[in-house]
């Protein structure tokens, strides 16, 4: 602003022209990028809301039928059965991602030798896909061919190779197991990131004046982290609301279609029996709900870091 | 003097009682990826039985590699459809994210704060939710069961995570080095090219990793779009192989599959671990 007053009106006025045209060329540099969005996003999501209003098989004409879909969803049984199951499983699997993540995250934070190794190790199941650590883990859960059930079976745990895939429990259970392997690494760089923007001078005053582990970490670290929590919970949280791939791939939604996710059964409803849409209509449920959940994140990241 | 060495010796004591967690820690987390490496070299005869232990017994073998590679269309054609649309993707994301950082740091022009939030705010929305209209627009523009296809969706789905990284590597730029080379008659391709690339290099090296990594790895939609066989990616070809769509179940041939997918993102991690760091930090702070 300064050195705009401090040059003389003429010289002014053609640095100003000059920006001016300069300026627009912004947009020509933009333009790829929002040209992609708005193909590859904006329409399709446009036309997700349009055809959930349709019935729009994959062959032949679509009729319009307003709101029929969502009638139809409020009867859908199994939907609400997968939107429970998603619900349950992103309770549980947030909850074990967190019990793990924590301590690594306290564990890697404090600079002693070998950190580096350490923290390598836990992160490199994050880097590998979803699809990989599947087929990877359906393989270590396989009854004759895998490791847990012939090593339990050898070791004299059980007294038969038992199909852990086979029921509900083991098999849930399982996906569990595989899923916090794969992603306490991740969880625990969001939550390292917010340990180390505590001031150590705070921990060191409160250990002086005669605060034990806990108690620091109840006063000091837990608020002062509150919004890197946040985020690294909202990330779990949205992340297992859309699982997928675990469940197709290592249980394709068994035993008895008691593991379908909602993202599951809007892909049997659109891409198995072509009902375009009616699975619109339960993608439009289940965006909400992804906004709803995004929505209170942006609340919940906004707050300044450490005031109740 | 007694004192003092028992606090020495607890200290000690500690110390090896945290690596030994450490270490502990760490094989847990490192056995499944070593297990499968390791075993995908037995001989097939012994990658029917369970993996105890899980290094060839008898013998080191590539048999795994070679059974693999007669299922369906090969090996060789899905990975190369992998690292085509993974390189693809890379390039092309890089190539729009810089322009676009670009623009929206150094430059004033209408709507310019509506079309970045319209761009960041697609983060909020699952793109599992709009798969099937994405079918229909290639269908209509003629990218239906084609790579290419692929890559525009994958670059836009990097597009909000990678122009906000370019934009914020681009403001970290002092206008004073833009303001010297504009004196030197620099216009603003070259401006772009010779002046600003050399100094957001860390952050389109972090772009291109994301970038690589999310589509070697992604999975549903490469399930949904690509139907033609000859169009699968590894994730893709190899849930067909382990699903029984090739006949009985190789286990020996899916642990070889897995490593093929699992090697390239170790290996980019391990080399470029801090530039992967940072965009998780990146994301994070802000």
């Amino acid at each position: 602003m300064t050195t705009i007053a401090a040059t003389s009106a003429p010289a002014r006025r053609r640095k100003l022209v000059g920006a001016g045209r300069r300026q627009w060329i912004g947009l020509l540099y933009v333009a790829p990028a929002v040209a992609l969005v708005v193909v590859f996003f904006i329409i399709p999501l446009c036309m997700t809301a349009w055809m959930s209003l349709h019935n729009w098989p994959l062959m032949g004409a679509h009729s319009f039928i307003g709101l029929d879909n969502y009638w139809a969803i409020l009867r859908d049984t199994r939907f609400w059965n997968a939107l429970k199951f998603t619900g349950y499983y992103t309770v549980i699997v947030t909850i074990a991602i967190f019990v793990v993540a924590f301590p690594l995250a306290l564990f890697i934070e404090r600079p002693r030798p070998l950190t580096g190794f350490y923290r390598t190790s836990f992160f490199m199941p994050a880097v590998i896909g979803f699809a990989s650590a599947s087929l990877l883990w359906s393989w270590l859960l396989n009854v004759d061919s895998g490791l847990f059930s012939p090593a339990a079976f050898e070791l004299g745990l059980t007294e038969k190779k038992v199909n852990l895939l086979a029921t509900f429990q083991p098999a849930f259970w399982s996906i569990i197991a595989m899923v916090v392997w794969k992603v306490a690494g991740f969880t625990m760089i969001i939550l390292m990131t917010g340990l180390q923007s505590i001031p150590p001078d705070l921990q060191e005053a409160a250990m002086i004046d005669g605060a034990g582990p806990l108690a620091r970490f109840r006063a000091i670290t837990l608020p002062l982290m509150r919004r890197t929590l946040a985020l690294a919970l909202i990330l779990s949280v949205a992340g297992s609301v859309l699982a997928f791939d675990q469940f197709y791939i290592i249980l394709r939604g068994g035993p008895r279609n008691q593991t379908l996710t909602a993202v599951y059964w809007i892909f049997n409803q659109s891409f198995v029996s072509f009902k375009l849409g009616y699975g619109a209509a339960l993608s439009m449920v289940l965006l909400v709900i992804l906004v709803a959940l995004s929505l209170i994140q942006l609340r919940l990241l906004r707050q300044p870091e450490g005031v109740e | 003097m007694m004192a003092q060495a028992r606090s020495r010796n607890r200290r000690i004591g500690m110390q090896v009682a945290e690596h030994a967690t450490g270490i502990i820690a760490s094989l847990l987390f490192l056995a499944p990826i070593v297990w499968t490496v390791l075993s995908a070299f037995k001989p097939a005869q012994e990658s029917r039985q369970p993996p105890l232990p899980p290094w060839p017994t008898t013998g080191f073998s590539v048999e795994n590699y070679e059974t693999l590679n007669t299922f369906g269309d090969g090996l060789w054609l899905p990975a190369q459809n992998s690292i085509y649309v993974s390189v693809m993707t890379v390039v092309l994301s890089v190539i729009v994210s810089v322009l676009a950082g670009y623009g929206f740091s150094r430059f004033r022009f209408p709507l310019k704060n509506l079309l970045f939030v319209l761009i960041l705010s697609t983060i909020m929305i699952p793109f599992q939710s709009i798969l099937t209209p994405i079918f229909l627009v290639l269908t209509k523009i003629g990218l239906h069961n084609t790579l290419t296809g692929l890559v525009c969706v994958y670059v836009t789905l990097q597009l909000p995570f990678s122009i906000f990284m370019m934009r914020n590597a681009f403001d970290a730029v002092p206008r004073e080095i833009e303001e010297a080379a504009r004196m030197d008659g620099a216009n603003n391709v070259t401006m772009l090219l010779r002046v600003m690339l050399p100094l957001v290099w860390p952050g389109i090296v972090t772009i291109a990793l994301f970038a690589f990594l999310g589509a070697w790895n992604e999975f549903l939609a490469a399930l949904v779009l690509m139907t033609d066989q000859s169009k699968f990616t590894l994730p893709i070809m190899m849930t067909a192989l382990q699903s029984g769509r090739f006949g009985a179940i190789d286990w020996g041939a899916v642990q070889a599959g897995v490593t093929v997918m699992m090697v390239p993102c170790l290996v980019l991690f391990l080399l470029l671990q801090r530039f992967y760091i940072r965009g998780l930090m990146a994301g994070a702070v802000k």
